[in-house]
């Protein structure tokens, strides 16, 4: 049985991300015949030597990013081992690296960052960190790329080692997985390298095939809790598979997916708006009746009372409903080319429900290398910042470090519908804060 | 991990009843796809699910059906007809839209061409005359979202495609202005004029398709399973021999047996050699190739590296 691993690639301009992100699908044989010849045909043309291929072709998938030699989106690849399917996100280092971080890491099981052996730890590693940090993404790897430029050299390496190390416990983050590798030669990315025998740790592929996915290392363990996307009523005709139609007459099911937590029939739930307490009666998967159900699964609930479940309602464990909000402190990354001030009127997405906001006050803007929160009244694009927002209507939203799907949000604008930022609730309270940077470490096994 | 079964009605696939089991790769990705089919079906006004009888759009609309379950698919489908269809195909499409009670909607691309709206291409294929049948269609069903089956490893273009993704009133794809996409939340917010296309297995990859077809004893046009057929050599690739793709004279006609790992325009669409007859034949087979499908079977995609990304900027799907 195969499972799904979700992973980000970011590094700096020129640090060879491309080139792993080609070595990792050409050497797990992800690479068919045809592509490979139709890269190997453009690296002739780009005057690579005989036999040579430039792994970076491989990625690079769109015309103006041919020519120029640069990635401009995040890029989605697939390849699988015998134990896992993976899903990888390649983020681009040079334009707008935080928004195509950001992208990349909400969804991540883990990131795996590139560092030149030769430049060590550079100011742009350090803001990568930085996002990882407040996004919890739960695996942090650091692959020290081009040893072979340094001649293998294990002095040198322990020396970037050493001050990675340090940037990331300073951070506040989980310990790294770090990393010796040569994505040209292949080195410690499939299989470990004889070339580096002072390094006794895992090559990268061995260990994005046994990290904790973050449903495994987090979600499961939560209470549990479902936004509810549509209530099915099946008015408009039965599906073709129902055998007795007398049966579905009354049928009526929150549909959603399970965001953390496992739900089973008799499970006592809470409703939000209302706070209702109900019992769980059934669960359907399609016409499959399920005992127990896990995140992320998508299911449909019936429930023993007939309790307003529309869209946007929560069904969480007995008593773990949070308290319902009309006002939030939540770290913003602008993503929008248009900044935002004070008193900016936007929309906040969460779960499954939208509603008017503003950005009531902007408490700072972080500073990337430090962390820490600089006094600003405005975010350009690429800032993280704090600000207080108040809502028009009450949300059930949880803080991000307790449970990451109950609280994630988007700002989007009113008038055009674009995603300005990506949001998480926050708590200011110091003690709270201290005992979240635990929580985090805690979830990392 | 586990859950637990306690009883299966079958017909629409799941796997088996009882027993403890953990999430495999196909659970988590059929989670996510039946989380954007619904998210879409509450967001939007007048979704529709373009659906060719090909297997992605089968794999969608079956999702779509245990999404909905026990109601039935909530949306109407869409078919842009080239007017070059493998017979079987359009037999299969109509049977299914019959099954599942579905309203057809169909935009002819003869038409076009028998009205002068569009000229044929000197080299034949029709797949690039799609597109505005493919608009006005979307324009006049006033469908505000509209649902394929493309995945992102079909292409490198496709590998930066959103799962929402927005396009403006000529159905442009603006690769390098994208909404970012985060966590599970999808933004399909447009402005009138403007509608969303909705990629709901955009994370499957070729062989996730037919296992989970596998797994679900979902039906397919007959094509896609080993038969013997009428081809010849052209390109690389065997086509069928049919009034719109006739040999040329240097071309010898052979009896081979043959299937499709793609099922297009037959004008375009090349079939490979297999013997592989039935759907774990095909499983087996799939895991085992070195090419790609669409390196294997378009003739179209060949013939740039960047194809494939010029025609989803002017609105292909």
């Amino acid at each position: 049985m195969t499972t799904i691993f979700r992973f980000a690639t970011a590094g700096s301009v020129d640090d060879g991300k491309s080139t792993l992100v080609g070595r990792l699908l050409h050497d797990s044989k992800a690479i068919l015949a045809d592509q490979l010849e139709q890269v190997e045909r453009t690296s002739a043309d780009r005057g690579f030597g005989q036999g040579a291929i430039d792994f970076a072709l491989l990625t690079d998938g769109l015309r103006a990013e041919r020519e120029q030699g640069i990635t401009i989106d995040v890029a989605y690849r697939y390849f699988s081992t015998g134990r896992r399917s993976f899903i990888l996100a390649d983020c681009p280092g040079h334009v707008q690296y935080t928004r195509n971080m950001v992208t990349g890491a909400t969804t991540a099981d883990a990131v795996v960052l590139l560092i030149d052996a030769r430049n060590g730890v550079l100011e742009q590693t350090r803001r990568h960190l930085s996002v990882v940090r407040l996004l919890r993404v739960p695996n942090v790897i650091v692959a020290v790329n081009k040893i072979d430029l340094i001649g293998f050299d294990e002095g040198a390496y322990r020396e970037v080692e050493r001050a990675t190390a340090e940037l990331v416990e300073g951070l506040g983050l989980p310990p790294a997985h770090i990393i010796p590798v040569s994505a040209l030669e292949g080195d410690n990315v499939v299989e470990r390298s004889e070339r580096t025998p002072w390094y006794e740790g895992p090559a990268l592929l061995e260990l994005l095939e046994s990290l904790p996915t973050v449903d495994e290392a987090e979600s499961e363990l939560d209470p549990f809790r479902l936004s509810v996307q549509l209530v099915l009523r099946p008015q408009g005709g039965l599906s073709h598979t129902v055998e007795n139609p007398d049966e579905f007459v009354d049928y009526r099911a929150a549909a959603g997916r399970i965001a953390s937590g496992t739900v089973r029939v008799g499970d006592r739930v809470t409703v939000f708006p209302g706070g209702a307490t109900t019992t769980v009666t059934g669960i359907d998967a399609g016409p499959v009746a399920l005992e127990e159900a896990i995140a992320p699964q998508s299911v449909a609930l019936r429930l023993a009372d007939d309790i307003d479940t529309a869209r946007g309602a929560v069904i969480v464990a007995e008593g773990t409903l949070p308290t319902p909000r009309r006002e939030i402190d939540a770290e913003l990354f602008w993503l929008d080319r248009r900044g935002v001030r004070e008193g900016a009127r936007v929309l906040v997405k969460a779960g499954t429900t939208t509603v008017q906001a503003r950005l009531d006050r902007i408490h700072g803007r972080r500073d990337l290398d430090t962390l820490e929160l600089v006094p600003a009244t405005a975010l350009e694009i690429n800032d993280i910042g704090e600000a207080n927002i108040r809502l028009a209507g009450e949300l059930a939203l949880d803080d991000y470090a307790r449970q990451r799907r109950a609280g994630a949000f988007l700002v989007i604008d009113p008038q055009d519908g674009a995603t300005l930022a990506a949001g998480i609730v926050v708590t200011r309270d110091p003690a709270v804060a201290t005992q979240q940077v635990g929580l985090y470490a805690g979830a990392n096994i | 991990m586990t859950t637990t079964q306690t009883q299966t009605t079958g017909a629409l696939g799941g796997a088996p009843a009882g027993g403890a089991r953990e999430l495999d790769a196909l659970d988590v990705l059929e989670a996510e796809s039946i989380h954007i089919i619904r998210e879409v079906v509450a967001e939007f006004e007048r979704p529709v699910l373009l659906f060719s009888g090909g297997k992605d759009s089968v794999v969608v609309l079956h999702l779509a059906a245990k999404a909905f379950w026990p109601g039935k698919v909530p949306f109407p489908v869409l078919h842009v007809d080239t007017g070059h269809n493998f017979p079987e195909v359009i037999r299969f499409r109509d049977e299914t839209v019959e099954k599942f009670g579905l309203k057809l909607e169909v935009a002819s691309v003869q038409d076009y061409i028998d009205d002068g709206r569009l000229r044929e291409r000197a080299d034949g294929t029709r797949n690039p005359l799609q597109t505005q049948p493919l608009l006005d269609a979307i324009a006049a069903g006033r469908h505000d979202a509209v649902f394929g089956g493309a995945r992102r490893d079909e292409d490198k273009a496709r590998a930066k495609e959103r799962i929402l993704s927005l396009r403006d009133e000529f159905g442009q794809w603006d690769p390098r202005n994208q909404r970012p996409e985060l966590w599970e939340l999808y933004n399909g917010r447009h402005t009138p004029g403007q509608h969303v296309r909705a990629f709901p297995i955009s994370n499957w990859t070729e062989l996730d398709v037919w296992r989970y077809i596998e797994r679900e004893g979902i039906d397919l046009p007959p094509l896609y399973y080993a038969h013997e057929r009428d081809v010849y050599r052209r390109d690389g690739m065997w086509r069928a021999v049919s009034p719109v793709s006739e040999p040329r004279d240097d071309e010898a006609v052979e009896r081979r047996t043959v299937r499709y790992r793609t099922v297009g325009d037959m004008s375009c669409t090349g079939a490979v050699e297999s013997d592989a007859a039935d759907v774990t034949a095909v499983v087996v087979e799939v895991a085992a190739s070195t090419l790609t499908e669409r390196g294997a079977t378009r003739a179209d995609d060949r013939i740039s590296e960047a194809a494939m990304e010029d025609r989803k900027k002017d609105g292909y799907f």
